[in-house]
């Protein structure tokens, strides 16, 4: 590897991610920021693995790193359940109006996120007519009536929505690319709908749902706008813990431990995953 | 009764007439050939009879039963498609072995299908291949097996030699006579090179415009062309514009104006008046500047005008008095006539009354 590559990751991955690790072995500062390295007064200063002992000792960490993969696994495999029939239905569309779909998926990029995000406060808002309807007929079965709004479902929603088109794309990407002729062949052969869609269609568009996944789980990992927003306060998550280290508490060397923690989450799946879809690629 | 019988089978694109009342019939362990350029209809009958088109009207009947309601998947017809279309997540024995699955086979049974379809078309060393680790024609093997494997009661073959150079066009080309022959299966054919369609088939059906033209043997189709269509279609031909003068019991006398008369075998429909062309093959007419070329019923003066050396045989292109030009084929190996002419020699061309043919207009 060199060249502008190389430099390119150096610049942006690797010298971070280094600032990042010195960090979490410093002390947080009196005001927050990092104490001194070298200095003469009674204050802590030098290097530490105090951060690690910390992160390691309380169980709350570990539990909120579980249910960030939970609600990020939760968001992939809802995205990839919706966007899947979506992906499908644009490629195998008259070539004229694939381009317009395509451009309908990624339109709402074209306003702010925080924007769309708020929009759902006022979908999910107690006075909204999707409450109104969703409790009105919980009320029919005699049920208490929910609160949508500042709740995990919230959250969900509003994860799924935004990362949406992160699916849709590498999935149509990769079923537009596939020879229609393969389907005739296998219809030819016997197949019905069912396996021409589980033995052909689907395991040659794995590699479409594995990159659409990486795109959907990897920021749904570290997202901690939408749980503010939409999650109330209760619901908190490593986006969350590691802003609130970062700007509440001013606890720079934890929240870099906590970052780095999440990096090494994040690269342990991925890691996992590429292994297990490379058993599935042997074809180009 | 047929393997497989089209009666009155139409099929229309819009204005657009692909199959236009189509009537054949195809018999059991036949290797048929549909033989016509692109856009006669040929792919189209293929994929009714495939499944995966339906005809406008008529009917399509295997082994006497209409296949209307039957749709392609449940049909016992199987397909070898143009670029293959293999499967590129499937090894070879996961190919072939596919109609077998889709069937419900018992696993022992799928087995021994399997390895007997491997052995058959000598691919067992690369049953764990994928396709793209394949040459052509070991592609074109596997396609061929993975139709062939379930026994279905038809075997299509849509342009399957299309993607292969020449030579090896050619030893696919025995490899399939020779693997229809040990199958026992019926093969309907689809192809627009004449030479492939001669080489291979039982039968032809010629197709132009959506219609049958010619439906033969191919060396009936060869000697005997119904019309100018089919003797332009297969092989090479000279034509020469004609009228008939005399319409006798053994033999036709035809005048080409500005050249004379050509005695022609005889035609059970022409009759004096009748206009037409004289249609003979390269191979059929003779070339020399000796006597024994005079001496031939039909016979003229010419100038050589060009020539085409092939290896095997030379073509010459011989300018007539009338400025007609009619090609002569001479085999570069027959010792009497090695004789080799330049461009500018004056020559005889000569064939004897019984060769050639009058086709109506």
């Amino acid at each position: 590897m060199s060249g502008p590559p190389f430099v390119f990751l150096l610049l942006f991955f690797v010298a971070p991610s280094v600032i990042m690790v010195l960090a979490s072995f410093r002390y947080p500062g009196e005001f927050g920021g990092l104490a001194p390295l070298f200095a003469d007064t009674q204050t802590l200063h030098g290097l530490t693995v105090e951060t690690y002992e910390f992160f390691f000792s309380d169980i709350i960490y570990g539990y909120v790193f579980l249910k960030s993969i939970f609600v990020a696994l939760a968001t992939t495999l809802i995205c990839l359940l919706l966007a899947y029939p979506l992906a499908l239905l644009i490629a195998r569309s008259p070539k004229k109006s694939r381009d317009l779909m395509v451009l309908l998926v990624v339109l709402p990029f074209a306003s702010n996120f925080l924007v769309r995000v708020y929009a759902w406060m006022i979908i999910l808002g107690p006075q909204a007519a999707f409450s109104q309807a969703v409790n009105g007929v919980l009320a029919l079965f005699g049920m208490e009536p929910v609160h949508l709004l500042f709740s995990p479902f919230a959250v969900l929603v509003g994860m799924v929505y935004v990362h949406l088109p992160f699916m849709v794309l590498p999935l149509y990407t990769n079923l537009e690319k596939h020879d229609p002729a393969l389907l005739d062949a296998a219809q030819d052969l016997g197949a019905n709908v069912w396996h021409r869609f589980w033995r052909v269609t689907f395991p040659l568009s794995l590699p479409g749902i594995f990159s659409g996944s990486a795109l959907v789980f990897i920021p749904v990992l570290g997202m901690f706008a939408i749980p503010d927003i939409l999650g109330g306060t209760g619901d908190m998550l490593i986006g969350n813990l590691i802003k609130e280290q970062f700007l509440g508490t001013r606890d720079w060397p934890f929240g870099s431990t906590l970052s780095i923690m999440l990096t090494v989450t994040v690269l342990l799946i991925v890691w996992l995953t590429t292994r297990l879809a490379g058993r599935g690629r042997h074809y180009a | 009764m047929a393997r497989l019988e089209l009666r009155n089978v139409t099929r229309r694109f819009g204005d657009f007439v692909a199959v236009d009342d189509v009537s054949l019939s195809i018999e059991s362990g036949e290797f048929f050939t549909l033989l016509g350029p692109s856009g006669c209809g040929k792919t189209t009958i293929l994929r009714m009879i495939a499944g995966f088109d339906l005809p406008d009207a008529g009917q399509i009947l295997l082994d006497g039963q209409d296949l209307a309601d039957t749709p392609a998947e449940k049909r016992p017809v199987h397909t070898v498609f143009q670029n293959y279309a293999l499967f590129p997540h499937l090894t070879v024995a996961e190919n072939i072995a596919f109609p077998l699955r889709m069937a419900r086979r018992p696993e022992s049974e799928q087995r021994s299908m399997l390895n007997e379809m491997l052995e058959q078309v000598h691919l067992v060393d690369k049953a764990a291949a994928y396709p793209h680790e394949l040459s052509g024609g070991q592609k074109q093997r596997v396609a061929l097996a993975r139709g062939l494997v379930n026994r279905p009661r038809l075997l299509l073959l849509d342009e399957p030699l299309g993607a292969l150079d020449a030579k090896l066009r050619e030893e696919m080309q025995v490899d399939l006579i020779n693997l229809q022959r040990d199958v026992g299966i019926t093969f309907v054919f689809v192809t627009h090179a004449q030479v492939e369609a001669l080489a291979l088939s039982h039968r032809i059906a010629v197709m132009n415009a959506g219609r049958v033209e010619q439906l033969d043997e191919p060396s009936k189709l060869y000697s005997a062309p119904q019309n100018r269509f089919v003797a332009d279609f297969i092989g090479q031909i000279n034509q020469l514009e004609a009228q008939v003068v005399e319409a006798a019991h053994g033999h036709l006398r035809l005048a080409v104006a500005g050249l004379g008369e050509i005695v022609a075998p005889p035609l059970a429909e022409a009759k004096a008046g009748d206009k037409g062309v004289y249609a003979i093959r390269p191979e059929q007419v003779r070339i020399g500047i000796h006597d024994e070329v005079s001496e031939l019923k039909n016979h003229f003066s010419g100038e050589v005008k060009s020539l085409l050396y092939q290896g095997d045989v030379t073509v010459y292109r011989v300018g007539l008095a009338n400025g007609a030009m009619l090609e002569a084929l001479l085999p570069n190996s027959a010792s009497g006539r090695a004789q080799l002419f330049e461009a500018g020699d004056a020559v005889k061309l000569g064939w004897r009354h019984d060769a050639g043919m009058f086709l109506h207009d």
